[in-house]
């Protein structure tokens, strides 16, 4: 039998709030994490403007100590396990003695330590392998974050990092929902990080997908759905979700903040209009049908989509894409928004940040607002009334919200989640 | 550089690695760093390197192998010292 799979932990760090609280905040308020920083200006990219989370030395010592930082020198890494921590006693759950068997962690990154690898490749450049060091391989293996994670915790079911390209965070998500859904697990951690700075944010910048127009006025700098985007401001983060069967978490006595009703992964296959770099439609629009179908519920159901929207030329296809899905006209087409707006798009880590910001809106029942988009581009406003996109937060019921995300390699995720019901 | 010097140097080096840190405070030339100290065996490399940094020396992988107790570790970066 199918279980129910439920959200009893959270944590996150953002470019705009680090810790649930501050995130909170953030969305309410429409705070943007997006930063003028000079090292890409000095490193000449186009884009010198970015979403980087703010870490006191403080804040990071409250959460590990000297031994444990000395495997987290990876921005990615250090972002990926205070969200993880952050979640897991959100949870309210402790480190184990013991090896928990019931639970696991599917962990996703883009990089997670892109610095360490650089600093190790110096190193073998200047012919000295032996001052690498022992955490050079924990670091920069591409399951660095998960296997520091099911250290940390004690976690004996499937282990495993999942790499998706942008789609990664909300890939884990399902990864990890699968799992209980079948029975096999009790309980999974599940997320994303992505490590900050020049190297991570390079190619994008001589792909020339990101915005360079707005250095000098670095909040305005991510527009999705507006008509003046031009590009996407990079980010960086990590977002972590402890996921349940609501058997456990009832037995447990745990606050369950959100139901997973459904979810779908999918490819487009690089065919039909989709790329390397660019979604096949049929293959978003048939991952959003599989959602539903999934979590069994008609379109009209869902209250809120939380875009993939970055800001670039896919913004239209991806608005088209959903109400082709949902088969709803203008007048009946739910509210719709971008985080990215605030944050930037924070690669792999962004589907779950996106989604640790879906459960919060259904905790406090609030939309938080789409930015920067005053001046939506004509061909979305056709499309949707003006009205499905925030400008500013709104208080409302809100009980059902879809989320997708989509990656280079043509690969599509959708997840539904909902307020949890008896 | 006396052997005191050395041995409060090496105890700072070390001080990072060990889970415990009151297992510091009984420290003798017979204690083991896996053992004693709970030290997990993957970071004797990193000791091996911090030391080269703090002290500017090279120890060789045969040196390395045997810094297994305090002692050893003092023995072994004195003698290095010297023969600068």
């Amino acid at each position: 039998m199918n279980q129910r799979v439920v959200v009893t932990g959270i944590g996150v760090v953002s470019p705009n709030g680090v810790g649930v609280d501050s995130f909170t905040k953030g969305l309410k308020e429409g705070k943007s994490g997006i930063r003028f920083l000079k090292v890409l200006e000095e490193l000449q990219f186009s884009c010198q403007i970015a979403g980087q989370p703010d870490l006191s030395e403080l804040l990071i010592s409250s959460y590990f100590n000297e031994l444990e930082l000395k495997s987290l020198q990876g921005s990615g890494l250090l972002y990926g396990a205070i969200a993880a921590k952050e979640a897991w006693s959100y949870a309210g759950l402790d480190k184990n003695i013991d090896t928990d068997w019931g639970s696991g962690c599917i962990f996703g990154s883009g990089h997670a330590a892109i610095d360490v690898i650089r600093d190790g490749i110096y190193k073998v450049d200047a012919s000295q392998v032996k001052r690498i060091g022992s955490t050079l391989v924990q670091q920069t293996m591409e399951s660095s974050i998960s296997a520091f994670l099911a250290g940390y915790f004690g976690l004996g079911n499937r282990v495993s990092s999942n790499s998706s390209a942008c789609s990664t965070g909300t890939e884990s998500i399902i990864l990890g929902a699968e799992l209980i859904k079948s029975g096999q697990a009790d309980r999974m951690l599940v997320g994303s990080c992505n490590s900050s700075g020049p190297y991570i944010w390079a190619g994008f910048d001589s792909m020339r997908v990101t915005t360079r127009k707005f250095n000098h006025d670095p909040e305005k700098g991510s527009r999705p759905l507006s008509a003046s985007a031009s590009g996407f401001v990079p980010g960086s983060g990590a977002a972590a979700l402890v996921l349940e069967s609501y058997k456990s978490a009832r037995l447990r006595g745990a606050k369950i903040l959100a139901e997973i009703k459904g979810f779908s992964i999918n490819s487009g296959g690089q065919r039909n209009g989709g790329s390397m770099t660019a979604p096949n439609p049929l293959g978003i629009k048939r991952c959003i049908q599989n959602a539903l179908q999934s979590a069994a519920i008609p379109s009209n159901h869902i209250d809120l989509i939380s875009g993939h929207l970055t800001a670039t030329m896919g913004d239209f296809g991806e608005v088209s894409a959903w109400g082709q899905a949902l088969g709803l006209s203008k007048n009946q087409f739910p509210f719709i928004h971008s985080l990215k707006s605030m944050i930037g798009h924070c690669l792999a880590a962004a589907g779950s940040i996106e989604s640790v910001a879906a459960i919060i809106q259904i905790q406090e029942q609030f939309i938080h607002p789409s930015v920067n988009c005053e001046d939506l581009d004509d061909r979305i406003s056709d499309l949707i009334g003006k009205e499905s996109i925030p400008q500013k937060s709104i208080d409302r019921e809100l009980n059902c919200i879809a989320k997708a995300s989509f990656g280079f390699g043509d690969v599509n995720s959708c997840i539904i989640f909902e307020k949890c019901k008896e | 550089m006396d052997k005191n010097e050395i041995k409060e140097k090496l105890k700072s080096i070390i001080s990072p690695y060990v889970p415990q840190k009151e297992l510091l405070e009984t420290i003798t030339e017979e204690t083991e760093l896996m053992k004693d100290l709970k030290i997990n065996s993957q970071h004797l490399v990193d000791i091996i390197l911090d030391a080269e940094d703090v002290f500017d020396i090279e120890i060789d992988d045969d040196s390395a192998e045997k810094m297994l107790t305090v002692g050893a570790a003092i023995e072994i970066v004195e003698k290095l010292i010297h023969s600068k």
